[in-house]
């Protein structure tokens, strides 16, 4: 049921991401930055990352359990979530240096 | 639970060799595919929102190449090809849907409109960006 939860958290935000970049994709970046710095889509996007990120994990644990069986694999599986967790503070960390800097 | 692999391989029962390729089994492989190479287009993302101005116009002009388009096209479809499987798993999730008959159906209708999802947001991209 957790996946089910995070499976449609994932397709919510991802859905709103793919619109809204639809309405921004060629513009330049002063446009664009300005449109990332509204609260709303600040908000929206540290949840997109947060959300993927986490789907990530959840999805790559699967695989790397199913192809990984010698003594690599908990290393691995370790690495791949420290991974996702970097990725999504990184871009959470981007996000935000957007809507507060300069 | 013992955890040493016997490192010598046993024989195994072929599967990819023998059995004909399915619309389950292949929309499943192609459900992980996806998702593993939507994983680097996530990184991308952090990538893309990490960049300053001057590495955003490489990017936007990267993006804008040939290449570049083709890249961004196939990551589309991918996106939603696993968005349409994963919304099939969680009709699943819900206990709807497991006879064979609804299986089939709801398997072609996961690459029908994971075509057509594709080609209206580029068709729209083009519209609204201009």
């Amino acid at each position: 049921m957790a996946r089910a939860r995070d499976r449609g958290c994932s397709c919510a935000a991802t859905l709103w991401f793919i619109v809204s970049i639809m309405a921004h994709g060629g513009s330049d970046y002063s446009v664009l930055i300005a449109w990332l710095k509204t609260p709303f889509a600040t908000l929206m996007m540290v949840l997109l990352l947060i959300a993927i990120f986490y789907h990530t994990a959840l999805g790559l644990q699967v695989v790397g359990e199913d192809y990984v069986h010698s003594a690599v694999k908990i290393p691995a599986l370790v690495a791949m979530r420290l991974s996702c967790l970097t990725c999504a503070i990184a871009g959470i960390l981007a996000v935000l240096q957007i809507a507060f800097g300069s | 639970m013992p955890d040493t692999v016997v490192e010598q391989s046993r024989p195994q029962s072929p599967n990819i060799q023998i059995y004909r390729p399915q619309l389950t089994s292949v929309l499943l492989i192609a459900n992980r595919i996806s998702g593993v190479a939507l994983s680097i287009a996530a990184v991308g993302l952090v990538v893309w929102l990490a960049a300053g101005p001057q590495a955003y116009a490489v990017v936007q002009g990267a993006l804008a190449s040939t290449i570049g388009q083709i890249a961004l096209f196939a990551v589309t479809f991918g996106f939603f090809l696993h968005l349409c499987g994963g919304i099939r798993h969680l009709v699943w999730d819900a206990g709807y849907g497991f006879e064979l008959r609804a299986i089939y159906a709801s398997g072609w209708a996961v690459v029908a409109a994971s075509i057509v999802l594709t080609i209206a947001v580029w068709i729209a991209a083009r519209f609204i960006a201009g």
